[in-house]
């Protein structure tokens, strides 16, 4: 087992690489995670909270041909 | 309305994906380092530092492979305007972003022993070096304006012009003198590498593939619940 910790005397360089890979990976994949539970939980949010003002905002952006052109 | 009828099938999609990629990239990780760590031999010359490869050669790849999967996106966003290609290049930079620098930085610590520098400014290092800023370089110009349309559009001109970067790392080692050694996987009269170290290598290789996938799938749907989250702030304001 401490042979196989020694890297044949090479250690530092084998470990910090897969640390560091480990590091970045896991650290990415947190922080996305993070950024969809994050987003997800202001969507539902702001859905919950107004959906009969959201129905008016729309009829009333559809009824002005204004509106639609500069959301195309 | 149809500009959200895609990214609709696709978070249906990538739910359904999901599960299947992140499986993947458990398995094969735990397999690939495995036979990276304990299954495979040490190399007569550099002993234990072999090992240093089977972190290096797929974060070499992937950070070109996501590079030209973004390009390609650009491509796509700029000729038929697909949001969701757009959004798959902002997702998929900070990956690519992160594997250039694994490859960097495990380069390094394997050239220390094994060359007796850490560094060189030779071809191959420094055009990897270019990549890696050529990703930091998008990820700030898509953020840079406050019309995220405009961000994405430079961005994605960006990304079409580092493409030529590209060919530049894959071929440096062959047009230049360079303390890099030459491909031995990807060449003509397929690979010089033992069997022995090419398996953990092609293992990992694929991990990494499922990892970028899964998490690439992840951003994308935070993207696209951000974009959503956007427009119905708009409406909101303008009602």
């Amino acid at each position: 087992m401490a042979e196989f910790f020694a890297m044949g005397g090479y250690a530092a360089y084998v470990w910090s690489s897969y640390a560091l890979a480990a590091l970045v990976m896991v650290g990415l994949l947190v922080a996305t995670l993070k950024a969809l539970r994050g987003a997800e939980t202001t969507l539902k949010a702001l859905e919950g909270s107004r959906p009969p003002r959201r129905r008016r905002a729309r009829n009333g952006a559809a009824a002005s041909p204004a509106a639609e052109v500069g959301e195309g | 309305m149809h500009r959200f009828a895609n990214p609709a099938r696709f978070q249906r999609l990538s739910a359904a994906i999901l599960p299947w990629t992140a499986g993947a990239t458990v398995i094969l990780l735990i397999v690939g380092l495995y036979i990276a760590l304990i299954g495979s031999p040490r190399d007569y010359q550099q002993g234990d530092t072999v090992r240093i490869m089977y972190i290096h050669v797929p974060a070499a790849w992937m950070s070109l492979f996501v590079y030209v999967n973004m390009a390609i996106a650009a491509a796509c966003g700029l000729v038929w305007k697909h949001p969701l290609a757009d959004l798959f290049a902002k997702a998929a930079a900070p990956v690519g972003a992160g594997f250039t620098l694994i490859c960097l930085v495990t380069g390094s610590l394997w050239g220390a022993p094994m060359w007796g520098t850490w560094w060189v400014w030779d071809a191959r290092l420094t055009s990897v070096l270019i990549l890696f800023f050529l990703y930091l370089g998008y990820m700030a110009l898509v953020n840079a304006f406050d019309d995220p349309q405009r961000g994405t559009r430079a961005g994605n001109v960006l990304l079409l012009v580092g493409i030529v970067n590209v060919p530049i790392i894959k071929f440096s080692v062959d047009w230049w003198n360079t303390l890099h050694q030459p491909a031995s996987v990807i060449r003509m009269g397929g690979p010089t590498i033992d069997g022995s170290m090419l398996v953990p290598l092609l293992v990992m290789a694929l991990g990494f593939t499922a990892y970028f996938i899964t998490v690439v799938l992840l951003r994308l749907r935070a993207e696209i619940v951000q974009r959503k989250i956007q427009t119905m702030r708009l409406t909101e304001a303008q009602g």
